[in-house]
């Protein structure tokens, strides 16, 4: 409200000037005698309505009783906090939170309406003021305080020096740039640089670590229980559940598995041989239809998790991209534009593994990813 | 006596009645709705009496479009209109018959759940309070549920395919909650919400809701077993019987849990959540700034 | 008034703050301060009273969230998630909602309060619009009313997310691959905010001081501003009786108002009380702790990110992948095309009206939304794209909840995305011009008074009656179009604002917004009168 009191000097001249030292911004003594008008017009300050006593008299009543219902309810509100909603060692658990959030809320509801309610009549049968009539004034101040104004202003520009001496003022320009710039430059440690970070997940080196042993791959476990998944376990067509590198839980540090488990988690579903159609080059990723494919969507990397087993599409249940998981995870429909990459797959010792990480970026695409 | 025709007359007492008549048929109806004990055929001239009962009730109810032999039947152009029932087990047949979407009334997207027809169905009312009615409902039930049973000892019969779960390891009170909700929302809420709910698949289909009402901890572990409709199959070896009761338990406990901030608005989430804003929160500001700012009513002045 | 009955108590502290401040001079000023009446000039307040409850809650709920990704095995009494591994963060709004005496309800209202806050906001600045009230001017109130909704989505977002439960992770995934999705810089954004891969164990922190003291304390400047200009400028009025563009009529402030728009703000907190007790919201509990590999169904943001939801979810897939590079315009486009559309437009809009209208007086009596056929079909085109954006981010539960194919819904919304603000605009600017017709036949032949007069040569007529005084008012607030000067003045020299190709556009557009205008005129007599009597209203 600071903007107003620049109009609140009275007519009289000011005691920090005289009539020369109007400050900038303050009106005109003619404005202000404009304002002086301001007032209201119709009613003198104080007139009001007479109301009818009797009538009144009930409002009054009625105003009384919903500002005693307020307070009833916050007293009740007060009473069941101290009193009911910690017995038994306070408040815990789901019926309790049920209990205490219906009495808190319901009373705190009933105390601040009641109270709304009051008010909202004594505002409407009790109040005696009148509508009056205020003049809407110009917003722009007039010529000759604008004309002042920008007097003021070059000469202060001129008094300081600062558009005669340029050598100053560039230089000045100068070391105001880079200090701009340094906040920027403060905030390169808010994380690592991409690098190749997006190209790999931790399949990968699971995988390297299971050749290194000498085996094939890495075993796949289901997502949530960790039990490594047999060929044979998973020989039900039509069957799709998640799974992650064995490992992802063990050899990881605890604070990276949520982060690596959000780029390597992989949907398992076994097509009917008679549907699956390899795409070419990858004949041998699937073990008698057995195929993984990535859980992250390619489009802004929900899991895309639907799979009908009658259509074979799996679905996105965030944006609807609909990939075919008889064709390599081709999109049919939706916004994603590229398809689930795929993982290969083989048997080991009758256990399904992973021979090596995905091919491509799994998730979204990026600038980058080409 | 005075007293209760006193508060017979109370304007809440209509909704109290209503109130307690509901209570009192959930009650009931829940002590009687899970029935999973199963006559087992004693001896073998039973069994093979069963059997032939099962197979008429096939030819009568679901070969018309499953085929004479349950080997499925296929439209002019080679589209199959049915599936072979060979080999899909009694789960299967327990699931599609008790939850009412078998036998079909007509080929759709997607097979609704519904009533049971009449010989299958048995879930029907029997708490009547005339002893005659209940008793022949009674008989009713045990006749839908032998129907029932001999059906499924005569798909079974066929080929081996997944059995019906003993009640035991469906138990909702006995399973790893933790662990249920955790497989649950991995490989189940995607299709059927956080709190089974259901929602929308492709081409006009749709995940059911799993509410109580909807389906019986048998169904569910029915409905992972053998993969009904476009859901996919979660066999025993994949989800093992014990993640698989963690399921139910958790889906179970959860949809049985009161809802502690009030009405749930359906469960759905924040779709549901913005219209209760708007309609209900904007609403009622609307109606009080109307209020507030509506023309001061003229009797009051001293005329 | 008169100082002589004032209490003591109240005298002496109001001389001692005057002898420091001359703080009397504005209060006399501002203490009748006249503030017009209409029902929906308490839109705004909603979001005013909405804010001040999402401080005073959510400082509440600071007190015992921990916002922190550490990761911890929950074992409290939400037993269902005993032994479930999960962040601090989460763990602690588990701890509100189940162990702090009214802390669920604190979540629950803070939770619809920000419903509300945006909502009140877009209620608000539809109204704004549709009555003109952005004109000159407060196109600088408009422009920072954009700016707060603009605030508002993100720190929605950002409130969303820091529970850390599976829908608030899952829309970080999806900021995160939209961020990813911008060009050249994408993955270097990506990295710096998440400190790293998705998720991290930064972005919780990061988020939550973001959403306590940045982004609120920008809002609350705003907030404070835009108030001020309001007091500064004097509210708006609607078109009625005894509202002019040089006065204003309506209630004092004190005490008159301040008692309404103090019993507006017990209603806000009321209605929020009672949405807060019997109407859950976001129950974290049910969604579980954000894992990566987990989605649920209808996985939906809150109601004011559901535009760009909807628009993510009709984009067809574009991508261009050329020289070793990507461009998502399937993540792109939607990220910032329709909301670009909407608040770019809005923003411009008040200065683009004010080019084309020619019109740079001040106003401060709004328009009838029919009286303006241009600007208020503009406005429904604009509510009808937003609208269906709005509602395709719902399209699952549409299909759901009534089976229907959801690609056919998508497509349905692919087209009636552009078909549908189209028709829009035609249909409500036939209806404003409708509406103008009828008030012109109001103006001009009075209302049908039910009467039927014979004539003395036996013919049957009904009366027509002059309009009720305040319904003229109202009629007569319509300002009718003049003919614009003509492009060349007889010499042949062509009006100075009609040259070159900026010039055409403008005239042009400018006949497009005034071509079709019915005047409202009246009779020459009865205009006499009423000449006669205007003075006489206003002084009485």
């Amino acid at each position: 409200m600071s903007d107003d009191t620049k109009d609140t000097g009275g007519p009289e001249p000011r005691e920090d000037g005289g009539p020369q030292g109007r400050v900038i911004g303050t009106p005109s003594p003619a404005r202000d005698k404009a304002l002086l008008a301001a007032g209201p017009i119709s009613a003198p300050a104080g007139a009001g309505e007479e109301l009818d006593e009797a009538a009144a008299k009930r409002a009054e009543r009625i105003v009384a009783a919903f500002f005693l219902l307020a307070f009833a309810g916050s007293v009740a509100f007060i009473a069941y906090y101290i009193g009911w909603s910690g017995r038994h060692g306070g408040m815990h658990g789901v019926d309790r939170a049920r209990e205490s959030n219906f009495w808190l809320g319901g009373m705190m509801a009933l105390s601040f309406l009641a109270l709304a309610i009051g008010v909202t009549i004594w505002v409407r049968r009790l109040m005696t003021s009148k509508p009056i009539i205020q003049e809407r004034h110009e917003l722009a101040a007039d010529e000759e305080t604008r004309a002042a104004f920008a007097e003021d202003f070059l000469q202060g520009a001129a008094d300081s020096g600062i558009t005669k001496r340029p050598l100053l003022r560039r230089t000045l320009l100068l070391a105001a740039a880079p200090l701009g710039l340094a906040p920027l430059v403060l905030l390169r440690d808010l994380g690592p640089l991409p690098e190749k970070r997006l190209r790999h997940t931790f399949w990968g080196e699971a995988v390297k670590k299971a050749q290194a042993e000498g085996k094939k791959g890495v075993r796949l476990v289901v997502d949530g229980t960790n039990r490594p998944l047999r060929v044979s376990d998973f020989s039900s067509p039509g069957s799709m559940i998640t799974v992650l590198p064995e490992g992802i839980e063990e050899d990881v540090p605890e604070t990276e598995v949520l982060t690596q488990t959000a780029k390597a988690v992989t949907i398992l579903i076994n097509v009917p041989a008679d549907q699956f159609k390899p795409a070419k080059g990858r004949e041998n990723w699937h073990v008698n239809g057995i195929v993984a494919y990535s859980k992250i969507c390619t489009h802004v990397g929900c899991p895309a998790a639907l799979y009908e087993q009658t259509t074979h599409h799996i679905l996105c249940p965030c944006h609807q991209s609909t990939f075919d998981a008889t064709d390599a995870a081709k999109v049919v429909f939706g916004p994603a534009a590229r398809p689930l990459p795929q993982l290969p797959l083989a048997e080991e010792n009758g256990y399904l593994v992973a021979t090596s990480d995905y091919h491509e970026p799994i998730g979204p695409s990026f600038w980058e990813r080409g | 006596m005075k007293r209760f025709t006193a508060w017979r007359r109370r304007p809440w007492a209509g909704y109290a009645v209503v109130l307690a008549a509901l209570a009192a048929i959930g009650v009931i109806y829940a002590g009687f709705s899970p029935q999973t004990d199963r006559a087992e055929a004693e001896n073998t001239a039973q069994a093979a009496q069963d059997l032939a009962n099962g197979k008429q009730l096939f030819n009568k109810n679901c070969a018309s479009c499953h085929g004479l032999n349950a080997e499925g039947t296929k439209d002019a152009k080679g589209k199959p209109i049915a599936p072979s029932l060979i080999g899909v087990g009694a789960a299967s047949v327990d699931f599609q018959v008790s939850t009412g979407r078998m036998p079909a009334m007509n080929p759709g997207a997607q097979m609704p759940r519904k009533e049971p027809i009449p010989e299958f169905n048995t879930s029907i009312k029997t708490d009547y309070s005339e002893p005659e009615k209940r008793e022949e409902a009674e008989k009713q039930k045990a006749l839908a549920e032998k129907n029932l049973a001999d059906l499924r000892a005569y798909i079974a019969s066929l080929a081996i395919g997944p059995a019906v779960p003993p009640a035991s390891a469906v138990d909702p009170t006995k399973g790893d909650v933790a662990l249920g909700g955790k497989l649950f929302r991995t490989n189940c809420a995607q299709c059927h919400n956080f709190t089974g709910q259901g929602g929308a698949l492709t081409g006009g289909k749709y995940a059911p809701p799993l509410s109580g009402s909807d389906v019986t901890p048998t169904q569910i572990y029915e409905a992972m077993l053998t993969g009904p409709q476009a859901m996919p199959v979660f066999n025993d070896t994949t989800l093992t019987p014990k993640d698989k009761q963690a399921i139910i338990s958790y889906l179970v406990q959860t949809r049985e849990e009161p809802n502690p901030g009030g009405n749930g608005l359906g469960r759905i989430g924040p779709v549901s959540e913005g219209l209760a804003g708007w309609l209900i929160g904007i609403g009622l500001l609307v109606l009080a700034a109307m209020w507030i700012t509506a023309k001061k009513p003229k009797k009051l002045k001293k005329s | 008034m008169s100082e002589a009955t004032a209490p003591k108590a109240i005298e002496g502290t109001l001389g001692f703050i005057d002898e420091r401040l001359g703080s009397t001079t504005f209060f006399k000023r501002n203490v009748k301060k006249v503030f017009p009446d209409h029902w929906s000039f308490m839109l705004g307040e909603i979001a005013l009273y909405s804010f001040i409850i999402l401080l005073l809650t959510g400082t509440f709920l600071t007190l015992w969230f921990k916002p922190s990704m550490t990761e911890v095995v929950y074992d409290g009494s939400y037993t269902k998630l005993n032994g479930v591994k999960m962040s601090e963060a989460y763990a602690s709004t588990l701890d509100i909602s189940f162990d702090v005496r009214g802390g669920l309800l604190m979540r629950q209202i803070h939770h619809w309060a920000a419903v509300l806050f945006m909502a009140s906001i877009m209620a608000h600045m539809l109204r704004v619009f549709f009555t003109g009230a952005y004109r000159k001017p407060r196109e600088l109130n408009w422009l920072i009313g954009l700016g707060m909704f603009t605030l508002g989505m993100l720190e929605g977002l950002f409130g969303y997310s820091l529970p850390d439960d599976l829908l608030s992770g899952t829309g970080l995934r999806i900021t995160q691959g939209v961020t990813e999705a911008i060009p050249l810089v994408g993955t270097y954004i990506y990295m710096f905010l998440f400190g790293g891969e998705f998720p991290g164990d930064d972005i919780v922190p990061r988020l939550f001081t973001l959403h306590i003291l940045l982004i609120p304390g920008v809002i609350l400047g705003m907030v404070t501003a835009h108030m001020m200009i309001m007091w500064h400028q004097k509210h708006t009025a609607m078109p009625v009786k005894n509202q002019t563009e040089q006065q204003v009529y309506g209630y004092p402030f004190y005490p008159v108002f301040m008692a309404k728009t103090g019993a507006y703000f017990l209603f806000t907190f009321g209605v929020l009380a009672l949405m807060g007790a019997f109407v859950q919201i976001n129950p974290i509990w049910l969604f579980g702790p954000y894992d990566p590999g987990a989605i649920s169904a209808g996985s939906q943001p809150d109601w004011y990110m559901g535009v760009m939801e909807g628009a993510l979810r009709i984009m067809p897939n574009w991508e261009i992948s050329a020289w070793g590079h990507t461009l998502s315009l399937n993540v792109l486009i939607p990220a910032t095309v329709p909301l670009g559309i909407i608040f770019g437009g809005a923003g411009a809009w008040p200065f683009i009206e004010a080019w084309v209208t020619g019109d740079k007086r001040q106003h401060h009596v709004n328009t009838r939304p029919r009286n303006a056929p241009v600007r208020t079909a503009t406005g429904m085109a604009a509510v009808a794209f937003y609208g269906l954006l709005w509602v395709a981010g719902a399209n699952d539960v549409i299909a759901d909840k009534f089976h229907v194919s959801m690609f056919a819904l998508t497509w349905f919304f692919r087209v009636t995305v552009f078909v549908g603000p189209f028709l829009a605009f035609v249909i409500t600017k036939r209806i404003c011009l409708g509406l103008q017709r009828k008030d012109a036949n109001v103006i001009g032949h009075g209302v049908e008074s039910g009467i039927i007069v014979m004539s003395p040569d036996g013919k049957y007529s009904e009366r027509h009656e002059p309009a009720r005084e305040q319904e003229r008012a109202v009629i007569l607030s319509k300002e009718n179009t003049r003919p614009e000067a003509p492009a060349r003045d007889a010499n042949g020299i062509p009006a100075p604002d009609t040259k070159g190709p900026l010039g055409h556009l403008r005239a042009r557009l400018n006949r497009a917004w005034t071509f079709d205008d019915i005047p409202v005129e009246e009779h020459e007599e009865h205009g006499e009168v009423e000449s006669g009597k205007e003075p006489k209203q206003l002084s009485h």
